[in-house]
């Protein structure tokens, strides 16, 4: 259902975008990027080496290989490396997690990608969330 | 376990929820002794946070026992009594490793409800979970993610009731007082005379601040500022607060101000029909000396309106924000403790068993009875 909804609530979005220039909203709203296919870029506080060890994307990167396509370059000031990923164009029929590419707000999407990436290459963990509230209440006891 | 869960606006009750568990490899479980209330938990428990799911766990601020540790944490062993800081935070990121851990990188956890400037801030306990929050410490059990940085323990001659302010209270107060960057002859104001007003009116002291003022409109808390920190108290419901900085300022303005009021009253989305909040804020500018420093540590993402920009630009302020002071400032201030040169006590004015957590939470935000904050012990 929500799927559909960030469908839909996008091809209006880019409709309305390609009709009249481009007004600046703010605060800015999730889901309103006319350019749902630009780069999205996390700096990860490691060196391009130690980031893409022998030029092998990191994970979970390495799971949206053939739908997007990744850059890095060498921070300015030692701040480790810029990750770059963008989603290869078109809207082609996608497998796995990169359906989220077509179905969600892909800008999102990487931007959540990108940062597990950074986390696991920062800290050797993607930093898990408590259990979920929905199985915390209990009848009181 | 019992904790204290929110349930919906204006609704506490304590709960039987299951027990935390270690999920990371950093993380540890601590047995609680002591959590205290927080001003940044009022705008939630109003129902002012669209974020919050019912049965979320409260409170940001505490102190326990170790119980049980993950395989990669270093510092800590079974049974060492640690005070946790509030901010969650990883330690190796570039904020992290800069010394600004309340700005980590890696500091929340799963799909996150991004704020609308994007760059998320360091985790908190006792947050909803849907803005990468954790658990909160109002709770027989917490689980403390990356464990080696947010927690130290305390040492033997600190008991629970002074160490557990070290947690939030205090990093807050001396980060007031940092981000002003106090030095020895200054004048500093305080907006607001709750535990973290009172703290950077004594951070502010210890700097070497000349002469500091603290604002409020409780007599109780104000004769709490005058017995405890040095400082001097106004009450502005009987005193023009400009015209009186004025004057204990050689006519100068304060070289600090720092707004410790608590969140703004103001409206938590943009644009919105609420009334607007920030008048302690508003006043800090107008009162600061040309060239000065004006620091708000008002939490929560309320938008402000009618600020006095031109003031700023006029008088060439610097204003710094600050929300959650990461723990690197809690061994110092724990040491502070040992040597009694930081004494928080008697801001727990009223302590009760986490069963009454409901009646605690009423007692702090209608401020009644004279209650500055109130503790728990699970
Ligand atoms: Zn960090």
């Amino acid at each position: 259902m929500a799927r559909t909804g960030w469908l839909a609530g996008s091809a209006v979005a880019l409709a309305a975008v390609g009709a009249r220039a481009l007004v600046r909203r703010w605060p800015p709203r999730a889901g309103t990027d006319p350019w749902p296919g630009r780069w999205q870029v996390v700096t990860v506080a490691k060196r391009p080496e130690q980031v893409l060890p022998g030029g092998r994307w990191p994970e979970p990167l390495s799971r949206l290989d053939g739908a997007v396509e990744v850059r890095a370059r060498a921070a300015p000031g030692g701040r480790g490396t810029e990750l770059a990923v963008r989603p290869l164009g078109g809207e082609p029929t996608l497998p796995g997690p990169a359906a989220h590419l077509v179905g969600d707000e892909p800008g999102r999407y990487l931007r959540q990608v990108l940062r597990e990436t950074k986390q696991l290459v920062e800290t050797g963990e993607v930093l898990r969330a408590d259990r979920s509230p929905l199985d915390r209440p209990e009848p009181a006891g | 376990m019992r904790a204290l869960c929110w349930e919906g606006a204006g609704a506490l009750a304590v709960r039987q929820v299951p027990d935390p568990e270690l999920r990371n490899a950093h993380d540890m479980i601590v047995r609680v002794r002591r959590s205290a209330t927080s001003g940044g938990d009022l705008p939630l428990l109003a129902g002012r946070v669209p974020e919050a799911t019912v049965g979320e766990v409260l409170g940001h601020e505490f102190l326990g026992e170790v119980v049980e540790i993950g395989p990669e944490v270093r510092r800590h062993r079974i049974a060492d009594r640690v005070v946790v800081g509030a901010a969650v935070a990883c330690g190796a990121c570039w904020f992290c490793r800069t010394g600004l851990l309340d700005c980590c990188d890696n500091g929340t956890s799963g799909v996150t409800a991004e704020p609308p400037w994007v760059q998320p801030a360091a985790g908190c306990y006792g947050r909803p979970a849907r803005l990468g929050g954790f658990a909160g410490g109002h709770a027989e059990f917490v689980r403390v993610p990356y464990a080696d940085v947010g927690a130290y323990a305390v040492p033997e001659q600190v008991d629970d009731d002074r160490a557990v302010f070290a947690s939030a209270a205090a990093p807050a107060g001396w980060q007031g007082a940092e981000l002003g960057g106090v030095v020895p002859g200054d004048v500093v104001a305080v907006w607001g005379a709750g535990a973290v007003g009172q703290l950077t009116a004594g951070a502010a002291v210890a700097r070497g601040a000349d002469r500091v003022i603290v604002v409020d409109e409780h007599d109780d808390r104000l004769r709490m500022v005058a017995r405890h920190t040095g400082a001097e108290a106004l009450n502005h419901r009987y005193v023009d607060v400009l015209a009186e900085l004025r004057e204990r300022s050689g006519g100068r303005g304060p070289d600090v101000c720092v707004d410790a009021a608590g969140p703004p009253a103001g409206p938590t989305r943009w644009p919105a029909v609420e009334p607007d909040g920030g008048v302690a804020l508003r006043e800090a500018v107008h009162a600061c000396r040309k060239g000065g420093t004006v620091v708000t540590l008002g939490g929560g993402t309320a938008f402000v309106d009618r600020f006095p920009l031109g003031a700023v630009t006029d008088k060439g302020l610097a204003v710094r924000g600050g929300r959650r002071r990461g723990p690197a400032a809690i061994p110092e201030l724990l040491d502070r403790m040992a040597r009694d040169e930081l004494v928080t006590e008697h801001l727990a004015t009223h302590r009760l068993p986490l069963e009454r957590g409901a009646d605690g939470y009423a007692l702090f935000r209608d401020r009644v009875d004279g209650c500055v904050r109130v503790v728990f012990t699970p």
